[in-house]
């Protein structure tokens, strides 16, 4: 009993230990082989800078209107009965399965030279591929929907009794979701959230199809990375990988740790 | 008159939940809407409330039409079976918070929160969490919260239906305490005709959609209108059309006039009750309710035959042609 316990356990540990702990922490010794300097450097200089900012006004514009977007379609997915639900679920999930690459490309024929919309842009002035807007929609496709799985579950376990209690204490509709709903929820929408921050942080296929991947122009961290990988620029890639490693390790804290204050 | 249901009707899919189904409740009282599962009681109870919508028919509410209302808007208090409390709030939150949706001042939600925790027995609670409450008391706040508005009416859906049967006990009897002192109108729904007739002045039997009698406790077991109120209230023996309660047959030894013939089958002592299960000639199967001391008079043994005389027999098939 106890030496199949054992076994399982070492073959767990294994697993994750050379799949996942052993390629991560290659990296960060990498890094700091040569000492702290090359790969500050590296991050500091004025592209690394701009990759970085760029990383974060990504996370800015997406991870809210995802969120937003998520919670709403998850509550008109649960608590409204309507014939396209299963359909609107489905379509949903086609992020997940579509290749970034292709998402990258469709959107390339929507906006591009020749694309669909490319006229009507044209005129009004607004440029989409190679520059942020475009990179901001490729970015809000790919994590669209995480908000919405993460979501669903908790909206359909907390069922709608609360909810129709708060009702007939005199409360609105605004004023249920706000004081009711929303609070019973909010830890699968936090969790949604920072996978969805996750996934806009590390995006590399649909974003480089769209932006050119210009530095110190359209280039995020994980572009950057790439970059400074074909030229050879070890620390300065291992560097930025490093950074966008800790930026995704933060969100995942700073959720566990305001979720222990709660339950405290 | 309090509340008013008149000719309602709901039908889900192909279900028909309500079928013309009027009540009265006077201001004041306390009313049962009693029946099986699936008879509609709790659809009416939520109808009146506002969260359920009729296909037709109204609700009126001290003498205003409320159907196009929404639940918000009615200011009834509503308790529901499995609590439906506000996991993340504590008791404090959870009795104030329609006090906080009608924006009074914090002073005054205080005052009367812990005013109402006092009324319902959770003083000292205030700081706890639901999840840190047994259900009695869980109950009681969700009872605490729907009176602090001060609710035209009080609707409770199976109210004690989560709870062990001590605890139910104990509740049913506080609660028609709490109706005495404070006389607010109040519906509430169970399935359960002991409870209804312990706690409610009026009772309401529905059955499959429709009202089936309406009356105090007394009326519905003496003056049944059919035979599922007769069966419904009470323990029943049919005989051919006949219908009669255990507790009206008479078991002697010695024949007489128009008495039947039975065989004892079976005698099951319930503490000061006794049931004598018994054959008639032809087959059926009936029992007679005695006390205790009745049967050792009698000196009865299974297998032994005896005679019956049924007392007070009800037959309902003119009823039944009329409706």
């Amino acid at each position: 009993m106890s030496a199949k316990r054992w076994t399982l356990r070492a073959l767990g540990l294994g697993y994750v230990l050379l799949l996942l702990l052993l390629p991560l922490g290659l990296i960060f010794y990498k890094t700091f082989e040569h000492g702290i300097a090359p790969p500050l450097d590296a991050i500091t200089s004025p592209d690394g800078l701009h990759a970085l900012k760029l990383t974060l006004l990504m996370v800015a514009i997406a991870v809210p209107l995802n969120t937003v977007f998520g919670v709403g379609c998850a509550l008109l997915l649960v608590r409204h009965r309507w014939w396209a639900n299963p359909l609107i679920d489905a379509l949903i999930n086609l992020p997940f399965a579509i290749s970034p690459v292709v998402i990258g490309l469709s959107l390339f024929l929507l906006y591009g030279a020749t694309g669909w919309l490319e006229p009507g842009l044209a005129e009004a002035g607004i440029k989409v591929l190679f520059s942020v807007p475009g990179m901001v929609l490729a970015s809000i496709f790919v994590s669209l929907p995480f908000v919405v799985r993460e979501t669903v579950p908790v909206l359909q376990e907390i069922g709608t009794e609360q909810e129709q209690a708060a009702s007939t204490l005199g409360a609105n509709a605004w004023q249920t979701f706000r004081r009711v709903t929303l609070p019973a929820i909010r830890w699968g929408v936090a969790y949604g959230v920072v996978l969805t921050t996750a996934r806009v942080l590390g995006e590399f296929g649909a974003v480089s199809v769209v932006s050119g991947s210009i530095s110190g122009e359209t280039q995020t961290l994980p572009l950057f990375v790439e970059k400074q990988y074909q030229n050879f620029n070890l620390p300065g890639a291992f560097g930025a990988s490093v950074l966008l490693a800790l930026l995704a390790l933060t969100t995942l804290l700073a959720m566990n740790l305001l979720k222990r204050k709660e339950d405290a | 008159m309090a509340i008013a249901v008149e000719e309602a009707c709901k039908r889900f899919g192909d279900f028909q939940a309500l079928q013309d189904v009027s009540i009265e409740v006077p201001d004041g009282s306390l009313t049962a809407l009693l029946g099986p599962s699936g008879s509609g009681k709790s659809t009416l109870l939520r109808a009146i409330a506002g969260l359920e919508t009729l296909d037709a028919g109204r609700v009126i509410i001290r003498g205003s039409d409320v159907s196009a209302q929404p639940a918000q808007k009615r200011e009834v208090g509503f308790v529901f079976q499995h609590y439906a409390a506000f996991k993340h709030m504590t008791v404090f939150g959870n009795v104030a918070f329609g006090l906080r949706i009608r924006k009074w001042d914090k002073a005054r939600i205080s005052d009367r929160v812990h005013e109402l925790l006092q009324l319902v027995q959770l003083d000292g609670l205030a700081e706890r969490y639901p999840s840190q409450l047994s259900g009695g008391q869980r109950q009681r706040m969700a009872l605490a919260r729907a009176l602090a508005v001060q609710p035209r009416v009080l609707l409770l859906d199976e109210p004690f239906g989560a709870l062990d049967a001590k605890v139910r006990k104990d509740l049913r009897s506080w609660l028609r305490r709490l109706h005495d002192e404070m006389h607010v109108t109040t519906i509430f729904v169970t399935h359960d005709q002991e409870e209804a007739m312990d706690v409610a002045e009026q009772l309401v039997v529905m059955n499959e959609g429709r009202v089936e009698q309406s009356g105090s406790a007394d009326d519905l077991y003496d003056h049944p209108a059919n035979e599922f109120v007769m069966s419904f209230v009470g323990e029943v023996n049919r005989l051919g059309d006949h219908f009669v309660r255990p507790h009206d047959m008479t078991v002697s030894l010695d024949r007489d006039a128009g008495d039947e013939e039975a065989m004892v089958r079976r005698i099951v002592a319930l503490g000061f009750e006794v049931r004598v299960e018994l054959v008639l000639g032809d087959g059926t199967e009936v029992w007679a309710q005695l006390t205790r001391s009745e049967l050792q008079k009698l000196e009865l043994r299974e297998g032994q035959i005896v005679y019956l005389r049924p007392d007070r027999i009800k037959s309902f098939s003119d009823e039944i042609l009329v409706a």
